[in-house]
């Protein structure tokens, strides 16, 4: 069992106006935040690309290649690279560098993105979304296995015989498939065969068929179950005791869920939000939070989970806290408990 | 409103997605046959309906638009993969939204005054269309149902111009565990688009009544 971390790197407002908004701050804070995780013991570390003004990270490799000069042992990954508005052979020659610099601990977790800045921005239609990532996926997956590539498709001109270096470290380099709860997704990373990242805030029981659909598609595309990988992914925030996390979380999290549009800028109310914590949303003691993550691998069979460490940009010192509890109070039970469940 | 006489025999599903598949395993749940199409063919997604939504069968669009009702769930900037010779005469329930800050901007909605519900109407000219199933969240469609008469039973509003397609929606929301309240015709499904107070929140029936009836007030004035 894998524990990680992710962050978008925000830099949006709060509502007491005291958030770090300065982009230089914020990245040098990212990189700290990584050599505490590394030094705490934690597995992996994501970076999300968006492409907006309220987040720092457009481009994460940059950043994650900071992060490998100051870390040991800690997995870098981009959580998600939006593949279907990338170039797969950009995409494949940073990690790849980006493998060496880390003496092989480079992953690409590769997704369709919650946001769709990304579209317009690098002149792709929206309406090709789903073909996008499909076409784009299949040809990073060939680039990963060849080094020289003859290669055609609709939205990207074509290769031939193309040399792809450096090659990365790692054989091969990993590459994970993230999704959102769409079943076709999930059908998708199994007939892959790719390890699959869910990502969702409340009710992992909702994933529970998904994962049936990944695992029996990987089966019908004759893939090996046990090389089959799944992690979970979402908001997560730690306090001492579970009434204090909740209160002192709230303000940012309602003010982030109100900035990024998802309640149509009204408050996100706070029974809504003690419906989504009773519902599964990883916030509250180390004890509660162990619970949460432990209900992921009893029921999917997840072997990682990766929490959001200061969704809302969180005051430096929250996120600290909220680090730190998870490294010392829930990593070695969850740690220990897996070791016992897997045997 | 007499609902059993209204209701439909059949629900047919276009969207396999989230949201589809949400809506046909509620749908299974209140005993209804339930059929699903995607714009891929049967074999590809026959193994996706039954472990998803046991029960249910996959189909070619052309059988799901047999059912009474159908329920239209395909992402909205897909809508033109809709065929609107099948839907001709059926009545048909619009559960999509155009909803910016998720699905992103997309310029024919974003430019266009009316509501995403009157767009899909013009595109689909002879489907008795209704909007509704909208507002719910897709997790909370399988959670919050409850039988009629419960306390505290929520409600789902509809829209739509066509008075016996209205009747046989609202018998179906009923069945499937939710208090149908008519907000009027199909342009009023303005006030449980994205961002409004009803999108946002859970409301009983007298709720929504009340706030329905403020909304058209502030329309009007």
């Amino acid at each position: 069992m894998e524990l990680g971390i992710y962050t978008f790197g925000e830099i949006n407002q709060h509502p007491d106006g005291k958030a770090t908004t300065d982009v230089t701050t914020r990245l040098d804070q990212l990189v700290e935040l990584a050599q505490n995780a590394d030094r705490g013991g934690l597995d992996v570390i994501a970076l999300g690309e968006h492409h907006r003004p309220d987040f720092v990270l457009s481009a994460p490799e940059m950043v994650l290649a900071a992060m490998a000069t100051v870390t040991e042992r800690i997995r870098l990954t981009s959580g998600v690279t939006v593949l279907s508005s990338q170039d797969p052979v950009r995409v494949y020659q940073q990690y790849a560098t980006l493998d060496h610099l880390s003496h092989g601990r480079a992953e690409i977790i590769a997704g369709r993105g919650a946001f769709t800045e990304s579209f317009p921005l690098f002149g792709y239609d929206l309406a090709d979304y789903d073909e996008l990532f499909e076409e784009k996926l299949s040809m990073l997956l060939e680039i990963r296995q060849h080094d020289t590539l003859t290669w055609q498709g609709k939205h990207r001109p074509s290769l031939n015989q193309a040399s792809i270096v450096p090659r990365a470290k790692q054989e091969p380099l990993p590459v994970w498939v993230a999704i959102g709860g769409t079943p076709a997704s999930a059908m998708r990373a199994g007939l892959l065969g790719l390890p699959m990242m869910m990502g969702f805030f409340t009710g992992p029981e909702q994933f529970v068929p998904r994962v049936e659909l990944y695992r029996r598609a990987a089966e019908q595309a004759g893939h090996d179950p046990a090389q089959l990988r799944l992690g979970a992914s979402g908001h997560m925030f730690i306090g001492k005791t579970s009434q204090g996390a909740r209160d002192s979380f709230y303000p940012y999290y309602a003010e982030y869920m109100r900035q990024m549009g998802l309640t149509g800028g009204t408050v996100f109310p706070r029974d809504a939000y003690d419906h989504w914590i009773e519902r599964g949303l990883p916030v509250g003691s180390p004890q509660q939070v162990t619970d949460e993550i432990m209900k992921r691998v009893e029921l999917l069979g997840i072997d990682r989970f990766l929490g959001q460490i200061d969704v809302g940009n969180l005051p430096w010192p929250m996120i600290n806290e909220s680090l730190e509890l998870f490294m010392t109070e829930v990593l070695p039970v969850v740690k220990r408990e897996t070791g016992a469940v897997i045997g | 409103m007499n609902t059993a006489a209204t209701g439909p025999r059949s629900i047919g599903i276009l969207g396999a997605g989230r949201v589809g598949t949400a809506v046909a395993r509620q749908s299974l749940r209140a005993g209804y046959p339930v059929k699903i199409a995607t714009t891929k063919p049967v074999e590809e997604i026959a193994m996706l309906v039954d472990i998803i939504t046991p029960g249910a069968r996959a189909v070619e669009a052309s059988e799901a638009a047999n059912a009474d009702l159908v329920v239209i769930a395909v992402p909205l900037h897909k809508y033109r993969s809709l065929n609107p010779r099948l839907l001709a005469g059926k009545t048909v329930i619009d559960v999509m939204n155009y909803w910016a800050p998720v699905d992103g901007l997309i310029d024919e909605f974003e430019n266009d005054p009316r509501t995403s519900s009157e767009i899909i109407q013009a595109f689909l000219p002879e489907a008795h269309l209704v909007k509704s199933l909208n507002h719910i969240g897709y997790h909370e469609l399988e959670e919050d149902g409850k039988k009629a008469g419960a306390v505290d039973r929520r409600a789902l509003a509809l829209a739509g111009d066509d008075d016996h397609a209205k009747r046989m929606v609202a018998a179906y929301l009923d069945r499937l565990g939710y208090d149908p309240v008519d907000a009027g015709p199909l342009c009023a499904g303005r006030a449980f688009q994205p961002g409004t107070e009803i999108f946002n929140g859970s409301h009983t029936a007298d709720q929504l009544h009340a706030v329905l009836a403020a909304a058209l007030a502030s329309s009007a004035s």
